[in-house]
């Protein structure tokens, strides 16, 4: 199928994966002064401007491909919350640490391979992204799961946090792996990525983390989903309320 | 709940192949593993570098700053120690 590429599903796309970007990084950047341990700060701080990054480049693209006039600040801090299509896993709050570390497990083991496999898109690019992506996330993966091994592996205390944070987010997971409408057309064009053939990547790293770390992979029972269709979480309003925030107040503020 | 504050590691950097490792400062870490991230993390965050080393602070044995005098002022009249009486050739570099 050589259907003619429609630039405006690419634009959604890119819009798509900047949004689990940026969402992820305003999650990390909450622990800014708060993490803790200083050099853990600075540690979340970098995975945080990575993110940061990888938003900035996707939804720069966006606004190229609609010819609209929206940038990337427009992008990423004038939409209301039903036009932000991130997985909801990215937007769950810190209950505590572990929260946090979890969180960007079970992300990062999900986006290393799929940002390895944006590297062979065919649009330039994503391509390019996905290379450069692949790189930092690896780092984030490492990270992550040393910290998901530590507690887990650690106290009594620290191991009972791991697992319930485990246990809560297991249900956020399912979504990341399926492919909708959008996904379908531009897989067939040889732009995006098959989510669902990312699944095995997956279980494999969550697997063999979870097992050094002494917790228990949860069943796979219900799957939310909604996130990429703006079906959000409770705590996605307030999440945007302090992201949009200077925008909101100062319209087309720049620094 | 009692706090302990995590072991310090001393962090050294090298540049650029070629160069040796040069301290640049320390972090707090549970162990070497982590110290290496976070010295990463702290360090390098500038592309200062392509080699990190960490060390266990409390595993280096320094000079006693008293003994400054007896240590070091002697050297300060030996000139002759200075490769300074030589021509060197504007073809070399690094000496």
């Amino acid at each position: 199928m050589s259907a003619v590429i429609d630039k405006a599903d690419i634009a959604s796309y890119a819009i798509r994966w900047g949004d689990d970007a940026l969402i992820l990084s305003h999650r990390l950047a909450e622990w800014c002064a708060d993490a803790p341990e200083l050099e853990e700060d600075m540690a979340l701080m970098n995975l945080a401007l990575d993110l940061v990054g990888q938003a900035r480049t996707l939804y720069t693209y966006a606004g190229e491909l609609e010819g609209r006039g929206r940038d990337e600040d427009a992008i990423a801090f004038t939409r209301e919350e039903r036009d932000y299509k991130n997985a909801l896993l990215v937007e769950q709050p810190n209950e505590d640490f572990a929260y946090a570390v979890a969180r960007q497990f079970l992300y990062d083991a999900f986006s290393l391979p799929f940002y390895q496999a944006l590297a062979s898109s065919k649009d330039a690019t994503l391509a390019a992204l996905g290379e450069k992506a692949a790189k930092e996330v690896r780092y984030h993966l490492k990270h992550s799961a040393d910290w998901l091994i530590r507690l887990g592996d650690g106290t009594d205390e620290s191991h009972r946090r791991m697992q319930a944070a485990i246990d809560e987010l297991w249900t956020y997971t399912g979504e990341l792996f399926v492919n909708d409408d959008l996904d379908r057309r531009l897989i067939a064009a040889g732009i995006g990525v098959d989510l669902a053939a990312l699944k095995s990547a997956w279980n494999d790293t969550v697997s063999t983390v979870l097992k050094e770390a002494t917790l228990q992979r949860p069943a796979d029972g219900w799957m939310a989903t909604g996130g990429r269709e703006g079906r959000h979480s409770e705590y996605m309003g307030y999440l945007l309320a302090e992201l949009q925030y200077m925008q909101r107040a100062y319209p087309n503020m720049k620094w | 709940m009692s706090r302990k504050e995590w072991p310090l590691y001393e962090v050294f950097i090298r540049s650029r192949n070629g160069l040796n490792h040069i301290h640049v400062g320390s972090v707090h870490a549970p162990d070497p593993k982590m110290a290496l991230e976070n010295a990463r993390d702290a360090y390098t965050r500038r592309g200062e570098g392509v080699s990190i080393w960490v060390v266990a602070s409390n595993a280096i044995t320094a000079s006693d700053p008293g003994e400054k005098e007896s240590l070091f002022e002697p050297l300060a009249e030996k000139v002759y120690r200075h490769p300074t009486f030589y021509d060197i050739p504007d073809e070399v570099k690094n000496i």
